[in-house]
């Protein structure tokens, strides 16, 4: 059952730009994106949204963010992000508590299908937000997700 | 007064036993009265869930206190004591109100008997099947953990006596406790052909592949009867995710949502889910999933008589959850016409062991495997002159003779237990022998240990665990009690969100510092790399040494905001 190839390594036949903050996803995958310092390093997420340019964005049912109610690790949490929005141009995640929120910036060229998948750290229970810039506007999803001690279940 | 049949028989039965134990059987027209359940419909299903090892017949006190919030405040399953008879109108002092609350617990035990045990279980099982031909057996797991035998022989005692009672489909929780491999090994060699062990949220963790089967559709009488299995969610948080390191858990709705539909695309005209969410993570989910018709519940053990109906898009999914520590049998009878429900019956029927001859197959089984152990489980360690029990939200006497243990054996400033809602219980006068320690032991984490921790830490613990129990939100529950406490004492507002629901915390009438270090013992440890002496050696050294041990003094915290909570009997 396990093809390792399954996902087709990473969606989608574009290129995909892309910056992340955490340290153990390095950014080496940056290929387009520059190094938006200001936004990485908020430390509010209206500041972050703002320095990256996702500032008044509308709620949208169109952006699909699939995270686990409760993270099995706060340090690995996973999460999926597919944007139904027409024209989507970039996509970033945002992690309310965490003391620097921003934590992906992905651009996506030439027609790529706007998904990600991905794991990111979280400090504690908190808002995992997503954002995404269309060439007309921007719109943005949320949900909780708790990060536990564990233990005493059952 | 009048008097209904089996009112009289009741009578009949405890006059003739007069004189003799009172735990007697109490007569074979008793016994055809109790289990005579008419048979309806052409699909059954027989249901048992968290029966957690115990293959002989046992005592079990429901709980006094297990508090609803948000949505579930006083309904079903958060309903006890005489809130429970009344709404389900059932009346006290009867064998329902014994099976299905703690009221008058001791009386009633004496009165009654013990109530479940494998042979005991079989034999209702094979009655059931006998008037309901085609029926399924449904084990909502749970079922290799809890006992000594079963950690002796990694679960293979109740590997056997699962296929012997004839379980056609299961899921799991506790069973991963024993690891990924030994799960594999038994589904792939064991359960081949036998027994479906069905998860639809177990994917693998690197390319999020399936490690089960999603879902089984059987035919039962002619109609396609779909079967999904959902595990326990959060394996992997409250029990060691070294056991599975390689698995990835979760409530998962969307991927239920699919499977419902897939089942339903491939033919199945009823879909039932056999689900280890716990209650109140199958009403949550029960009114978000459609096309589901019925979920057999566990994890929670709530012995819930009636199903709770939950409307949703679909129409509406029946909700259930049968209890634990093989104390129940459920029993959903289906009447499917052209593909469609056209009515239902349900019954959760107690196992009354003085009711029930045992199956002479399963009673061979059951020796055989105890055999090796006889005597390592027959070793009297003390005597109890109260009641030991452990079910309840925040306390149990049993746990509160586990903590008194840490705290004196390993010279603790305080101790926890974990909130486990497995564990026997013991009645005023009885021996506690090894068998029965390991009753609330026997995991494969067992190490004790002393750590250092400071007030701030152990508020934020507290505080913790408190969330997983009282979060407004069924998906952010993890269905086990509130870890117990020894030696610290503190109020619980349940008014209140995370992080400032305790308050006051002392020990020995000081206020607790948030900056000072106590010396806190506790087992069970989810992390890897802890090492300890097993707790149930803790214990037996401490029982070994008092010899009698007098009724436990419960350290309950005090409760806030929950005048007419009617989870408190």
């Amino acid at each position: 059952m396990n093809n390792p190839l399954r996902r087709s390594f990473l969606k989608g036949a574009g290129a995909l730009a892309a910056a992340f903050s955490v340290g153990f996803l390095d950014p080496i995958a940056v290929f387009a994106a520059t190094w938006n310092k200001t936004a990485f390093s908020a430390k509010t997420v209206l500041d972050a949204m703002l320095a990256s340019g996702y500032d008044n964005a509308e709620e949208s049912p169109d952006i699909a963010l699939k995270v686990p109610d409760i993270a099995e690790d706060g340090a690995i949490v996973p999460v999926e992000v597919t944007s139904r929005i027409p024209d989507t141009v970039s996509m970033a995640i945002f992690v309310e508590k965490n003391p620097n929120p921003l934590v992906a910036d992905v651009a996506f060229l030439n027609g790529a299908e706007p998904y990600i998948a991905t794991h990111i750290k979280m400090a504690k229970t908190s808002v995992v937000k997503v954002a995404v810039r269309t060439g007309g506007g921007t719109y943005t999803t949320g949900k909780e997700v708790k990060v536990t001690l564990g233990g005493c279940g059952g | 007064m009048p008097m209904n049949r089996r009112e009289f028989l009741h009578i009949l039965a405890m006059a003739a036993a007069s004189g003799l134990a009172l735990d007697s059987r109490s007569g074979f027209a008793a016994s055809r009265d109790h289990y005579d359940l008419p048979p309806y419909g052409n699909v059954s299903l027989l249901h048992i869930t968290d029966c957690h090892a115990q293959l002989m017949p046992i005592y079990f006190r429901e709980p006094n206190v297990n508090i609803g919030v948000g949505n579930g405040r006083n309904r079903p399953p958060h309903l006890v004591g005489e809130h429970l008879l009344k709404t389900f109108g059932m009346r006290p002092g009867s064998r329902d109100a014994y099976a299905f609350t703690c009221l008058d617990f001791e009386h009633a035990a004496k009165t009654y008997g013990k109530v479940g045990g494998f042979a005991h279980l079989a034999t209702l099982v094979k009655k059931m099947r006998a008037s309901r031909p085609g029926s399924l057996l449904l084990d909502g797991g749970d079922s290799w953990q809890g006992s000594a035998t079963s950690l002796w022989t990694h679960g293979q005692d109740m590997v056997e006596a699962c296929k012997l009672l004839g379980v056609d489909v299961m899921t799991g929780h506790w069973e991963f406790t024993y690891g990924a491999e030994r799960v594999r090994h038994v589904v792939d060699n064991d359960f081949k052909g036998k027994i479906d062990f069905l998860a639809q949220n177990v994917q693998t963790a690197d390319f999020g592949d399936p490690v089960f089967d999603h879902y089984v559709i059987k035919q039962i009488n002619g109609v396609p009867v779909a079967i999904i299995g959902q595990a326990f969610p959060y394996t992997p948080i409250a029990n060691p995710r070294y056991m599975i390191p390689d698995w990835t858990f979760g409530i998962q709705e969307d991927s239920m949502q699919q499977t419902v539909n897939k089942a339903r695309s491939k033919g199945a005209a009823v879909v039932v889910l056999l689900s280890h969410n716990g209650m109140d993570a199958d009403l949550k989910m029960a009114g978000r999933v459609s096309g589901i018709d019925a979920i057999l519940g566990g994890h929670t053990h709530d012995g819930v008589p009636e199903p709770v109906i939950v409307k949703n898009a679909g129409g509406q999914t029946l909700v259930t959850n049968a209890g634990s520590n093989g104390k129940f049998l459920g029993v959903l009878d289906l009447d499917v016409k052209q593909g469609k429900i056209g009515g239902f019956r349900y019954k959760l029927l107690p196992v009354f062991s003085n009711l029930l001859d045992p199956d002479p197959e399963m009673s061979t089984l059951i020796r055989k495997v105890r055999a090796p152990f006889e005597d390592r489980l027959a070793e009297k360690l003390a005597v109890t002159e109260g009641t030991l029990y452990r079910r309840g939200n925040f306390n149990g006497t049993f746990d509160q003779l586990i903590l008194d243990a840490l705290i004196e054996v390993k010279g603790a400033d305080a101790a926890f237990s974990p909130g486990f809602r497995w564990g026997t219980t013991l009645l005023p006068g009885d021996d506690i022998t090894m068998e029965h320690l390991m009753d609330q032991t026997a995991i494969t984490y067992p190490q004790s240990s002393m750590l250092e921790m400071t007030g701030k830490t152990i508020k934020d613990i507290l505080e913790d665990v408190l969330d997983n129990l009282f979060n407004p939100d069924p998906y952010k529950q993890q269905g086990g009690d509130m870890v117990r406490v020894g030696g610290i004492t503190y109020t619980c507002d349940l008014r209140q969100g995370f992080g400032k629901r305790i308050g006051n915390l002392m020990l020995n009438g000081k206020p607790l510092d948030a900056g000072k270090k106590y010396k806190i013992a506790g087992w069970a440890p989810v992390s890897e790399g802890i090492t300890g002496e097993p707790i149930w050696d803790v214990v037996a050294t401490y029982l070994r040494e008092k010899k009698v041990i007098s009724p436990r003094r419960l350290n309950l915290p005090k409760l806030l905001g929950v005048e007419g909570n009617e989870g408190i009997a």
